[in-house]
């Protein structure tokens, strides 16, 4: 095999998502990291020139790039979370790029649930906002392994390492309330490029990585829990045909943890023991799977097992009851009913739950804790208790990302109306 | 890094997998989109992953509309034959003859927008409810906001202003009566990380793919292959070059590549060094600035 096609096989994937307000110019860094990691191509550069032309503008407008919808392009502002993709030599990256107005909590959150890494704008000359508040909490709440915090628009305060040093320590004690593990800064210039992909000549004081330099290096391999052994069955193999008459296989993804060949493992909920017999893939025998492989497993024992069960490690078991408490992010206009009734999603299982409190609201903005407040509308967060129509087998969501999420649905519009992490 | 590091592909592959199995798990009559072009085929070769050993659990459908190379006719039908999955077809021609549509004329005339017609009506008459197709994110700026799993009115419209959020690994495939889902499960894939795919599991894909000579013209700066039904404009000429064809859809608006790449890693170096996108060649996406948009909310794949 040549070098490139064998570096080209062995990157990692990264996924990270983009925090900022319309004014923080997240668009613009987005174009300059795809622009100067030449991920765009000449006909999306000409039709950007083009469209800037039309607009009026005087430079081309790299925000274009990220804004695919027509009344988006017209009204100038992103609707929608978008996604973007590059790779350079050492990683391929998908970018959740996510809008920084009235429906930011929601989307942020749809694409927080996925990523390794949060980049967070910060507009040097404003420093840090309640806006900023917020997109750390949010950061935080999804658990996001790493927070890349660039300060933005340094050329507008001079390339001032006080203000960089400034804007570092305020965000330190914001990040003392979160939980957020790890903490990195740049200072950058998107629009003309300061320490994005190449390093800035305007601020020889900064010694550290550059924005893409961070991203191709940052440590992922941890980011995935590979000790606590779950495997939610997501679809029953049975091929029924002369071949293979008695075959069954469970087909899913694996959550956390490894699987191997010999292992002794407990379904739920049945609490059934036995041990794994095989792990396939097509034709291919596995010696060991873990997250996030989608593979098919059979077992020693011929068990009654559907969709929706668990097969689990004999070492943790996860917990188990028909009440959880959740933090629950309101992803719809129409405002959560309490006492209502909703179609519940938890790993491969479907089910139906009643609201039974909301505990408190969060005030996302100062993170105060709201008691006596009950509602809980479009982009608000709360800790909220459900009953569930049958037992839910589950994780805290700090524990497992996978085991300890949640969605709710609109029993009458089938809207996906709400995002749960179990606490 | 530790023992447990997933390349990019297999991360994909991994996700992908899910959701077609996912589609299986929640819908009754699914159904994988086929157009002989290599995401399709990339995708079916994944829903074979799936369910192995198994059968692939739904069928696949091919909306032909008549302007297909032969090329990939013939691979459609080996490769139906070779692991004995089944193949609907529905003609756009049969559209045209019930008199659901006009067919357009002259030089720039198409039948790609024709096909969502064809497409709706047999997504009804099948009564299928969920409908896979290789769409990528990567494609085309409209296609970048579309979801794993897209929710479609009785009417096979798409609203994008007002989608369902997908969040973590959890799929709503919830409908009402005579609603249809659309599912993408190459999404998040890139070109590249097709052919590389394609390149890592030796996947076999049409001739058309690689170079060959064919008997070609020049329009708008796009090297088109000449065909009976292709009226050709004043001024322009047939010429034979080396080409290959970088997507595949129909005769009348794949734009050739000039090429000498005869096997995937030359393909893959191609792509690499490459700086027009892949759907640049695609006449049916330079109608205007938000062709695709428009065609999407109207039910196209």
């Amino acid at each position: 095999m040549s070098d490139l096609i064998d570096g080209y096989l062995n990157m990692e994937l990264l996924r990270f998502t983009t925090a900022g307000s319309v004014d923080d110019g997240k668009s613009t860094l987005i174009g300059r990291l795809l622009y100067d990691s030449k991920a765009i191509f000449e006909d999306q550069m000409e039709a950007i020139e083009r469209a800037s032309e039309r607009a009026g503008a005087e430079e081309v407008n790299l925000a274009l790039l990220t804004d695919g919808l027509r009344a988006e392009r017209e009204q100038g502002i992103t609707i929608d979370v978008a996604y973007r993709y590059f790779a350079t030599p050492k990683r391929k990256f998908i970018i959740a790029d996510t809008p920084g107005h009235v429906q930011y909590t929601r989307n942020m959150v749809t694409g927080a649930s996925t990523a390794n890494v949060a980049v967070i704008l910060v507009d040097a000359r404003h420093g840090v906002l309640e806006q900023t508040i917020r997109h750390s909490y949010i950061a935080s709440l999804l658990q996001i392994p790493h927070l890349i915090v660039t300060v933005n628009k340094m050329d507008l305060v001079g390339y001032d390492e006080e203000v960089f040093e400034d804007i570092k320590a305020q965000f330190r004690k914001l990040a003392g309330k979160l939980e957020i593990k790890d903490v990195r800064f740049v200072p950058i210039s998107a629009k003309y490029g300061d320490n994005v992909v190449d390093r800035s000549k305007n601020m020889p004081w900064y010694e550290g990585p550059t924005l893409l330099y961070l991203l191709e290096t940052i440590h992922i391999g941890s980011d995935w829990n590979h000790t606590i052994m779950r495997f939610p069955v997501q679809y029953v193999i049975r091929p029924q045909s002369d071949r293979y008459h008695d075959f069954r296989g469970y087909a899913g993804r694996i959550a956390s943890g490894v699987f191997k060949p010999g292992d002794k493992v407990q379904v739920l909920p049945s609490g059934l023991s036995t041990r794994v017999k095989t792990i396939e893939m097509m034709e291919q025998q596995l010696d060991k799977a873990f997250a996030p492989m989608s593979v098919l497993i059979t077992l020693e024992d011929d068990l009654d097992i559907s969709r929706g069960d668990m097969i689990v490690g004999e070492n943790k078991s996860p917990q188990s009851g028909d009440e959880v408490e959740i933090m629950l992010c309101w992803l719809s206009e129409t405002p959560l009913r309490l006492g209502g009734k909703y179609y519940l999603k938890h790993t491969t299982n479907d089910l139906r739950c009643l609201v039974t409190d909301v505990e408190y609201k969060i005030d996302i903005n100062t993170l105060d804790k709201m008691y006596d407040d009950k509602s809980l509308g479009l982009n608000e967060i709360a800790k909220v208790r459900l009953k569930t129509t049958k037992p839910l087998f589950y994780d805290s969501y700090r524990t497992n990302r996978i085991t300890g999420s949640l969605i709710l649905i609109d029993e009458a519009t089938n809207n996906t109306v709400g995002a749960g992490m179990i606490v | 890094m530790n023992g447990y590091h997933l390349n990019h592909l297999r991360e994909l592959e991994s996700e992908s997998v899910y959701i077609i199995r996912e589609v299986a798990a929640q819908f009754e009559r699914p159904v994988l989109l086929f157009s002989g072009g290599k995401d399709s085929i990339v995708m079916f070769h994944l829903a074979r992953k799936a369910f192995w050993p198994a059968k692939v659990p739904f069928p696949l459908m091919h909306i032909d509309t008549g302007h297909n190379f032969p090329e990939t006719l013939e691979f459609r039908d080996r490769l139906m034959e070779k692991t004995g999955a089944k193949c609907i077809v529905s003609y756009v021609q049969d559209t045209i003859d019930a008199g659901k549509v006009v067919e357009e004329t002259g030089p720039g005339a198409s039948r790609n927008v024709l096909q969502t017609v064809t497409l709706l009506d047999a997504i009804e008459e099948y009564k299928f409810d969920a409908a896979m197709g290789g769409g990528r994110r990567d494609e085309e700026k409209a296609r970048a906001k579309e979801r794993f799993f897209s929710h479609r009115d009785v009417f096979g419209q798409w609203d994008p202003k007002n989608q369902r959020p997908e969040l973590w690994n959890l799929f709503n495939g919830r409908k009402k009566m005579g609603e249809h889902f659309r599912v993408f499960p190459l999404s998040n894939w890139t070109e590249m990380d097709v052919w590389q795919y394609i390149y890592m599991e030796n996947i076999e894909i049409p001739k058309l793919y690689f170079t060959h000579e064919r008997e070609v013209f020049l329009r708008d700066g796009v090297w088109l292959a000449t065909a009976p039904f292709m009226e050709l404009k004043k001024g322009e000429t047939p010429v034979v070059k080396k080409v290959r064809c970088r997507t595949i859809g129909d005769i009348t608006n794949t734009g050739l590549t000039l090429s000498e790449a005869n096997t995937v890693l030359d393909i893959i170096k191609e792509v690499a060094a490459t700086r027009t996108t892949e759907r640049g060649g695609r006449a049916d996406d330079k109608r205007s600035d938000a062709a695709m948009e428009d065609r999407k909310k109207e039910g196209y794949f």
